[in-house]
């Protein structure tokens, strides 16, 4: 449980585009533990998923540029180009992927397990020395292949799939969205990794289902001492399974804390207007007025200075890291007091505790 | 708000056959089975329920974009169900719906302001310069600037697209709103921001909305009165307040237990609804939420429940009172 698995430190990095150079992450730190449930929330656009895929080294090469920065996956540096073969080791195997859409995930071609079989070829745990051969001509040696069949059937028994036999037979359309995000959470689980990237595993699935899929992440995962990175939009899911959050926007990264302190005690006043807009509770929701700032133009400094009511001219550098609390650490010049999540919310949108809620202002 | 209904539904049903091949009939998929609701003027209706339940067909079954197999729809006092294209046309002009996908359902080649100005041309006598202003009047309504009719769809973030949807429904001037899960896709905070559009427009409007959504807690917010399908049937319905703090059918609430709720016990580790809603095309005999009904009686698979009022509200659950009193609530 001690240790740091991945360290991303000041990562900055961008893509060419047409209009210029579009700086999508900029300065970004995350620190992970073995065996740590991380939340990484944002609103769309903020760079979660950059962040995620950068961590696996599956950006597009030739328009993607690093700026500077360091991501280290134990002991693994993950951005040096001589590094290229222990990066492949990791990749899949060390750190594996459970992609938002379960629908377009699955080859429809294929069953279900073919599929599996194919990912268990290259990526099992048992799977020794490098094998040099080209692809098509990589050898699967029979006594692997019947160890494998087990494990992954122990495996399909452990995200409560029923009858894993007939499973493995059907194609990716015979099987429910529910059922599909279960197997992409076996296929996760197989090759036995440190670090889970769930990228919004959740968004497309009802809310029922919802729970389910994330009560099984969180146990899985507990039980074979995978840390997990779970990027999402919904801080209710965040609440649910994460030990603790690190928020982003428009890039940077703005406040990390522990689950509790995040949603009582927020100190970014991006995080109190963020917590403010949730439907929840007795009504009052305020949204954050303005637009995410162009990745091609971003403003200097800290960039929700242009939505943020509290900006003054020094929010035009980028403030340094501050931590009010153990495990809390806060990018903010003007940071919230700790007051508790309304009081906090109050304060972000700038105003007195709503006294007469909007819901009660609807039904007159 | 006054009492008078100015929709309703009379044990409406949607069928799907169920092809095999040499155009065989398998079987069929009861998309809407006997549905039957009222809708008042001014109120907000929730339609809430998990993805495959029904909602969309009945949004889409009341529009007239989907030919219902029975059943009755009372819009205004007159049945529009099996109407001529032509009384279609002039009742689209009051009833509109809102698709789920705004950006999808804009002409990607079209400028803002001719997408909005359509539906002008097609229903009214306006002339060019009165099409042009009214396009305007209703822009600047939704919150958005005057010179965004000369953009492109593409050119708006998701939420803009949003409004721009909104607008366009507007336009006319309609009575009745469907709206098709408006939030779903959008972050918070512009979730907030556009669930707060819709209360002014209801306002300034004068509108009445069908709400159908599968996030509840946006649907407590947002709505009146709230209608739980599941499986193309009405389980449930009734005041928002009664559904959230006293639900009577096991499926509300093993609904309203699935939300996370910060600063409380998490959900995750004691969710007690198992599995996924059965095939639509093969429901059981008997009650259709009987596979997956922790409260499961010999009578349940036995018989379909009817529908039994308990206080204000409307369940269709063999044991509705009990579920509204005793301890079995797992909240």
């Amino acid at each position: 449980m001690t240790g740091s698995l991945l360290q991303v430190e000041n990562l900055s990095l961008g893509f060419e585009g047409e209009a210029g150079f579009a700086h999508v992450l900029d300065g970004v730190s995350l620190d992970m533990r073995r065996g740590e449930i991380r939340g990484l929330v944002g609103e769309s656009g903020c760079g979660k998923t950059t962040l995620a895929n950068a961590i696996l080294g599956v950006l597009p090469r030739h328009t993607m540029s690093v700026r500077g920065g360091s991501i280290r996956f134990d002991d693994t540096d993950m951005l040096a180009p001589s590094q290229a073969a222990a990066q492949a080791r990791v990749r899949g195997r060390k750190v594996t992927f459970i992609p938002q859409d379960p629908f377009t995930s699955f080859n429809p071609v294929f069953t279900i397990g073919q599929q599996i079989d194919e990912l268990m070829k290259w990526k099992s745990p048992e799977r020794e020395a490098e094998d040099r051969r080209p692809g098509l001509l990589a050898r699967y040696p029979r006594a692997r292949r019947k160890a494998d069949r087990a494990r992954v059937l122990e495996t399909l028994e452990a995200v409560q799939l029923p009858q894993p036999e007939q499973i493995l037979r059907k194609y990716p359309h015979e099987v429910s969205g529910g059922q599909r995000q279960r197997l992409m959470i076996a296929m996760a689980l197989l090759p036995e990794p440190d670090l889970i990237i769930a990228d919004e595993p959740t968004t497309a699935l009802d809310v029922t289902i919802q729970a389910q899929i994330l009560g099984l992440l969180r146990r899985l995962a507990s039980e074979r001492d995978a840390a997990v990175l779970l990027t999402t939009h919904d801080l209710g899911s965040a609440y649910e399974i994460c030990d603790s959050i690190t928020v982003m926007y428009a890039g940077q990264n703005v406040e990390a804390a522990p689950v509790d302190a995040f949603f009582n005690a927020p100190r970014h006043p991006y995080t109190g207007r963020l917590l403010a807009s949730r439907p929840e509770g007795t009504g009052s929701m305020t949204g954050i007025p303005g637009e995410l700032p162009s990745f091609y133009q971003p403003p200097p400094g800290c960039r929700f200075a242009p939505r943020c009511n509290r900006a003054t001219e020094g929010c035009n550098t980028r403030p340094a890291l501050s931590s009010p609390a153990p495990g809390h650490v806060v990018r903010c010049i003007h940071p919230l007091e700790a007051r508790g999540a309304e009081a906090a919310a109050a304060e972000a949108i700038g105003k007195a505790p709503a006294a007469q809620t909007e819901k009660e202002m609807l039904d007159e | 708000m006054n009492d008078a209904s100015i929709l309703s539904t009379h044990d409406l049903k949607c069928f799907f056959p169920v092809k095999g091949s040499f155009g065989r009939t398998l079987g069929q998929i009861n998309a809407l089975d006997g549905i039957s609701f009222d809708l008042k003027q001014g109120e907000i209706l929730g339609l809430v329920g998990e993805s495959g339940c029904g909602k969309s067909t009945l949004g889409k079954t009341i529009m007239g974009i989907q030919a219902p197999t029975d059943g009755r729809i009372v819009f205004d006092g007159h049945d529009i169900a099996g109407r001529s294209p032509k009384e279609a046309r002039s009742l689209r002009r009051r009833l509109q719906y809102a698709y789920q996908d705004p950006g999808a359902s804009l002409d990607p080649r079209w400028r803002i302001g001719r997408s909005l100005e359509e539906p002008l041309v097609i229903h009214t006598n306006l002339g060019a310069e009165e099409r042009k202003k009214k396009v305007v009047e209703v822009l600047v309504a939704v919150g958005l600037p005057a010179t965004h009719i000369d953009l492109f769809p593409h050119e708006l973030s998701g939420g803009q697209q949003r409004r721009v949807g909104l607008a366009r429904i507007l336009m006319l001037n309609p009575e009745v709103v469907i709206l098709d899960e408006p939030t779903a896709g959008l972050d918070v905070s512009v979730q907030a921001t556009v669930l707060s559009l819709f209360r002014d427009l209801r306002e300034t409007f004068d509108l009445t909305y069908i709400f159908i959504s599968h996030d509840l807690s946006v649907v407590r917010l947002m709505c009146h009165r709230v209608a739980v399908m599941y499986l193309g049937r009405i389980v449930e319905i009734g005041p928002t307040e009664e559904i959230m703090s006293r639900p009577t059918h096991p499926y509300t609430q093993s609904l309203l237990a699935a939300i996370p709720k910060i600063n409380g016990p998490r959900v995750t580790e004691n969710f007690w609804l198992k599995g996924e809603p059965p095939d639509a095309s093969r429901l059981p005999k008997g009650c259709r939420f009987q596979a997956r009904c922790p409260h499961v009686q010999p009578i349940c698979r036995q018989e379909d429940p009817p529908d039994k009022t308990v206080g204000q509200q409307v369940s269709a659950c063999h044991f509705a009172e009990d579920m509204a009193t005793s301890e079995i609530q797992v909240t």
